[in-house]
């Protein structure tokens, strides 16, 4: 057998997947914007995505400022640098840590989730029914999730903020006997408008990569529980490489110089 | 149910030709279904019978033949054009395919709210009429599927199904897990729901009671065609020895199961 074949049909078969999941992109986001929208779908969404993962995203970004605090103040001791800590935490919170750990985690528990219901949904024919019903699915099912993730993850990240910076203030007044008032004005002094709007718009683009990633997999999941298994494991990996990758194109568009 | 007459039928699956991978499933299938005609199509498992109903439904596209409803080509329909298609039918899933995020009555009635674009207080209300209508007491609408058993899940679906008013339902596997009793039930409910609405039925099963109970017409699908159709009456004296091993349940005879489902 010619080595190169099994090569060639893994490759088509990548660029089948990029194929069908663009096709699946396009028609939900082009339903996103089409009446008719269903409201009611998408504050339950919301809901799902805002209000029930702002424990994790809060605990996740509160841990991350305050070990923050800890690292920076530690390393730039070395160097008599330690009066640059509040710059270095509330930079990489704002910039960096905030989204992506926001971004990861709502991966792992909203695109999990979607894909596993929605994967339900196939498998059990419910999908099928929407159609028969003539609802279609793109715009009942995927729709409301992407508006949702696309919207609440900003928001998420933006409390994220705060919390992840309170986090390395705690760390750094309470333990490493920063003046509060300093440490608070510093925050502010350094703080640019651009690195805040930089991180919101990572938590938007995250957002609706998740979403997508949960909806896709689910939707063309296929075999009962496993393939809903294996479309819940894909949902999560996918969605975190690509947050991954596109924080750094979003980085180098923002702060490239 | 009696079939009236009239030239264009129903349903027409003309020439359809279906396949997965190397798998042939539908071969140049052909089937008509008159107006206010209760046809079932019977075959073994995996021999496409779902496929069939799917690609008249929508759900798959054949890769040639025509399906038409009322005389209207609906094949390469735009997703608006096939959605309008499809506020003629009713559909009652194998499995229920009931909507586990709603509750009962939201399920029965979500073709009204969402493809009819009725009010929620009245489609509440059609939902529970219908929910009667299939013998079910009106705290079950209040109920989640997961909470109900096979049977009534299958009641429910049927309460969908009519809810809409269809001009035609499909039942897929309407008695598949069912005990003797509750098929019964069911056959009887569809028979009922069928003459009142006066809608056009195609089911497909391999229960030959099911079969006999709720069809005006039986058509037998093997190797993807019709092999055999005729009055339920004729069944019995159809002369075709596929037919004969099929409802007499024989493992000798020209049917060899198939190994791998399509």
């Amino acid at each position: 057998m010619n080595i190169f074949q099994p090569i060639g049909r893994a490759f088509l078969r990548f660029l089948q997947a990029v194929g069908q999941l663009a096709l699946f992109a396009v028609v939900s986001v082009s339903h996103c914007v089409r009446p008719p929208i269903y409201p009611r779908l998408i504050g339950r969404q919301m809901i799902e995505i805002g209000y029930y993962s702002l424990p994790v995203v809060g605990l996740t970004t509160l841990f991350s400022g305050m070990v923050l605090a800890l690292q920076s103040y530690t390393g730039f001791a070395r160097f008599s640098a330690e009066s640059a800590v509040p710059n270095v935490v509330v930079l990489s919170i704002t910039r960096e840590l905030g989204p992506v750990l926001a971004g990861l985690m709502v991966a792992g528990r909203i695109g999990a989730a979607m894909a596993a219901e929605i994967g339900t949904m196939r498998v059990t024919e419910q999908i099928d029914a929407l159609t028969t019903l003539s609802t279609n699915p793109h715009k009942y099912l995927v729709a409301p999730r992407l508006i949702a993730g696309l919207t609440m993850l900003p928001l998420l990240v933006l409390v994220g903020d705060i919390i992840g910076v309170f986090g390395g203030y705690l760390i750094s007044v309470y333990k490493l006997g920063f003046n509060p008032a300093i440490y608070i004005k510093n925050t502010w002094q350094y703080l640019e408008y651009l690195d805040v709007v930089s991180g919101l718009v990572k938590a938007a683009v995250f957002g609706f990569i998740v979403a997508l990633m949960g909806c896709y997999n689910g939707y063309y999941s296929r075999g009962g529980a496993q393939g809903v298994g294996a479309a819940t494991t894909n949902a999560v990996v996918s969605a975190s490489i690509l947050i991954l990758i596109s924080n750094y194109l979003i980085t180098e568009m923002f702060f490239a110089r | 149910m009696n079939a009236e007459n009239n030239s264009t039928p129903k349903i027409r699956a003309a020439n359809l030709h279906k396949r997965f991978g190397r798998k042939v499933v539908l071969d140049g299938l052909d089937l008509d279904v008159g107006v206010g005609e209760s046809v079932v199509v019977i075959g073994g498992s995996g021999t496409g019978k779902s496929v069939l109903l799917k690609c008249i439904l929508g759900l798959l596209e054949p890769e040639d033949g025509d399906v038409e409803i009322d005389g209207q080509p609906v094949i390469g329909l735009s997703t608006a054009e096939r959605e309008k298609v499809n506020r003629k039918f009713g559909m009652l899933f194998q499995g229920g395919a009931l909507f586990d995020s709603l509750k009962v009555w939201e399920n029965v009635a979500f073709g009204l709210i969402q493809g009819g674009h009725a009010a929620r207080e009245e489609a509440r209300d059609i939902a529970y009429s219908k929910l009667t209508d299939v013998g079910l007491a009106a705290e079950v609408g209040e109920l989640w599927p997961a909470e109900l058993s096979g049977g009534m899940q299958k009641r429910v679906g049927l309460a969908r199904a009519i809810a809409t008013t269809p001009e035609i339902i499909f039942f897929d596997e309407p008695t598949t897990g069912l005990d003797p009793i509750m098929a019964d039930v069911i056959n009887d409910l569809i028979v009922k729901c069928t003459r009142d609405l006066g809608a056009t039925a195609l089911s497909i099963t391999h229960d030959l009671a099911s079969a006999r109970k709720i069809a005006d017409r039986i058509a037998m699908l093997y190797k993807g065609k019709i092999i055999w159709q005729g009055p339920t009456s004729e069944i019995d004296s159809s002369g075709n020895e596929f037919v004969d091993q099929f409802i007499h349940g024989r493992a000798e005879g020209p049917i060899r199961m198939e190994v791998r489902a399509p």
